[in-house]
C-alpha cells in the first residue's frame, strides 16, 4: 500500500504538521517545576525540623517526614487539588514522593468501580509499577558499581 | 426519489429530513458558549451514578428519549436505531438498546460515528424502509480519560496539541422529508488515510488529511465548491487541524476562508475553560449538531451544511506498539427546510 507517492506525501504532510504544531511553553514549564518542587521540598523540610525540635535526629526525622508528606499526596488527591498542581507544576509535582503518593492513590480512586480485587488490587500499580521496576533496577545497578569501586556494600 | 450513488462513496438523496434532534452536554461543555442551544446542561459529571460508564450510558439514553419524544413519536414508532460511542465493544449504546428494545445497528468510526450513523440512517429512509430511525453518538470525558490515557485524579501535563473528550450526546430522528425538515441531501462515506501520525495526544493534525479527502470527494462527486456550502464543519480536528486543512487546501488551490468551522473548536472556550487544542469525542460532532448546527439550518441562517465528523481509528494497544494512527471521515451535506427558501 505504502507506495512511494504516498510515503512522499505523508514525509511532506510530517514536515507540514511541525511547522504548525504549536510548541511548549518550555521556559514558562520549568519556572512553574522550580516553585512546585521547591515549595514542596520546603514543606517537607519544615516537617523535618519540626520532628527535629522533638528531639529526633536529622536521619531519625527522614521516615516521619516521609510518611507525613505521602499522607499528605494522598489527601490532595482524594480532594482533587494535586492534578491542579502538577497540570501547572509539571515533573516539579510529579518527582516529590507526594507525585508518588498520587500515582496511587489516582488509581485506587479510578478503579474502585471495578471491585477491590480486579480493580484496586490489580490496577493499583499501573501507573507506579514501572517506577518501581526501573527505579529499583536503577538503584541495584547503582549499588552494584559503588560495591566494585568503593568495595562498601 | 430513492438514493442514487454519484461518486465512489457518494450518495445524492432528497427524501430523508431531520424530524428533531436532542442535546444534553456535561457541566464543562454547559460553560461553552452553545449553552444555550442545548436542551438540558447536567450539574455534575456523574449525574449521581455509581461509574462514570452508567453516566455514559443515562447522558445516551436520556437524549434519545428526548429525541424521540420531540419527534412526536413514541419509541414504537422508531424502527432502527443507529449510533455508537467510544467505550470498548460500544456498550453505551449497546446497553441503551437494551432498554429501548428497538432493533439496533451499533457503529464504530471513533468520532467519526455521529455522521456514519446520519449519513446511514438517511440512506435507508431515502429507500423507503425503514420509514424512521434515530441516530446517536455519546462521549463522556472521564469514561475516555479511563479508558484511553490515565487515571482522572492523576497530576500530569497535557501538551498543547491535545483534545479534550467532551461528556456529550447528541440525538437526531430521521425520518420521510416533510415541509418544514432539514432535509439530507448527500452523504459521504470516507475511506481509511493515514499520513504516519503517531501521536495519540495529537489527533488533529491525524485526522485532518482523512477529513480534507473525504470534502474533496464529496465536492468532485457533486461537482459542488466550497461556496455552494455556508458552513462546513469538521468533527473534532481542533484548532490545529483546522489549520493544517486550510494548509492542504491551499497548496491545491481550495480556498476555505471563513466558512471552515470544527464541532471540537466550538464547543468551549479555548483559553478560558484551558481546552487546549478543543473538544474531543463522538458526542462532540453529535452535540453540536443536534443542539447548534441544525438549530441555524432550521431558522434559515444558513442555506447548505456540510457536517464532516472525524474519527482516530487507533487503540491504546496499537500506539503503543508503534503504529501510526488511521483515520476516517464521512461528511453529510443538509440544506435548510424548504418552506423557508420559498
Amino acid at each position: 500500500m505504502a507506495n512511494q507517492e504516498t510515503s512522499k506525501t505523508a514525509r511532506d504532510y510530517q514536515e507540514l504538521v511541525k511547522k504548525k504544531r504549536p510548541s511548549k511553553p518550555v521556559l514558562k514549564n520549568l519556572i512553574y517545576a522550580f516553585f512546585v518542587g521547591g515549595a514542596i521540598s520546603l514543606v517537607g523540610q519544615g516537617i523535618q525540623w519540626g520532628f527535629m525540635q522533638y528531639g529526633m535526629s536529622a536521619k531519625d526525622a527522614t521516615s516521619p517526614t516521609t510518611v507525613v508528606l505521602i499522607g499528605l499526596g494522598a489527601l490532595f488527591t482524594g480532594l482533587g487539588w494535586y492534578d491542579q498542581l502538577v497540570k501547572r507544576g509539571g515533573m516539579g509535582g510529579t518527582l516529590p514522593i507526594t507525585g508518588f503518593a498520587n500515582a496511587m492513590v489516582a488509581p485506587a480512586m479510578e478503579f474502585r468501580s471495578e471491585g477491590l480485587v480486579l480493580g484496586v488490587g490489580a490496577k493499583l500499580f499501573t501507573v507506579a509499577g514501572p517506577v518501581l521496576v526501573y527505579g529499583l533496577s536503577a538503584a541495584f545497578v547503582v549499588g552494584l558499581i559503588r560495591f566494585l569501586i568503593t568495595g562498601v556494600a | 426519489m430513492p438514493a442514487r450513488k454519484i461518486g465512489p462513496g457518494t450518495y445524492h438523496l432528497s427524501r430523508a429530513g431531520i424530524k428533531s434532534t436532542a442535546a444534553i452536554v456535561g457541566p464543562k461543555e454547559g460553560e461553552g458558549p452553545l449553552r444555550s442551544y442545548f436542551d438540558e446542561v447536567w450539574e455534575s459529571e456523574t449525574h449521581q451514578q455509581k461509574s462514570v460508564e452508567r453516566a455514559e450510558r443515562v447522558l445516551l439514553e436520556d437524549t434519545m428519549n428526548l429525541a424521540v419524544e420531540k419527534a412526536g413519536c413514541r419509541w414504537s414508532d422508531i424502527d432502527l436505531v443507529l449510533g455508537g460511542d467510544l467505550l470498548d465493544q460500544i456498550v453505551s449504546t449497546n446497553f441503551v438498546a437494551r432498554r429501548h428494545q428497538r432493533p439496533l445497528l451499533g457503529l464504530f468510526a471513533a468520532c467519526a460515528v455521529f455522521t456514519e450513523a446520519l449519513g446511514l440512517g438517511a440512506l435507508l429512509v431515502a429507500d423507503h424502509d425503514p420509514t424512521t430511525v434515530a441516530v446517536g453518538a455519546v462521549s463522556h470525558h472521564m469514561a475516555a480519560e479511563r479508558q484511553f490515557r490515565f487515571p482522572v485524579e492523576l497530576g500530569y501535563q497535557r501538551t498543547p496539541t491535545a483534545a479534550w473528550t467532551a461528556t456529550a450526546a447528541g440525538v437526531a430522528v430521521v425520518g420521510p422529508a416533510e415541509a418544514g425538515d432539514v432535509v439530507v441531501d448527500g452523504v459521504t462515506f470516507g475511506r481509511v488515510v493515514d499520513w504516519g501520525s503517531k501521536d495519540p495526544n495529537d489527533m488533529g493534525s491525524a485526522m485532518a488529511p482523512a477529513a480534507f479527502d473525504t470534502i474533496k470527494q464529496h465536492l468532485a462527486a457533486t461537482g459542488e465548491t466550497i461556496t455552494d456550502y455556508d458552513a462546513i464543519f469538521t468533527g473534532d480536528l481542533g484548532v490545529l487541524g483546522v489549520d493544517l486543512i486550510q494548509a492542504l487546501g491551499n497548496k491545491e488551490g481550495i480556498n476555505f476562508g471563513d466558512r471552515l468551522n470544527d464541532c471540537g473548536k466550538s464547543l468551549y472556550y479555548l483559553k478560558e475553560q484551558d481546552v487546549h487544542n478543543g473538544a474531543s469525542g463522538p458526542g462532540c460532532s453529535a452535540s453540536v449538531f443536534a443542539g447548534y448546527l441544525h438549530h441555524c439550518l432550521l431558522t434559515g441562517q444558513w442555506q447548505r451544511l456540510l457536517l464532516v465528523a472525524t474519527g482516530a481509528l487507533f487503540s491504546p494497544t496499537t500506539y503503543q506498539q508503534g503504529e501510526s494512527i488511521p483515520c476516517i471521515a464521512h461528511a453529510v451535506s443538509l440544506r435548510r427546510p424548504e418552506a423557508i427558501l420559498s
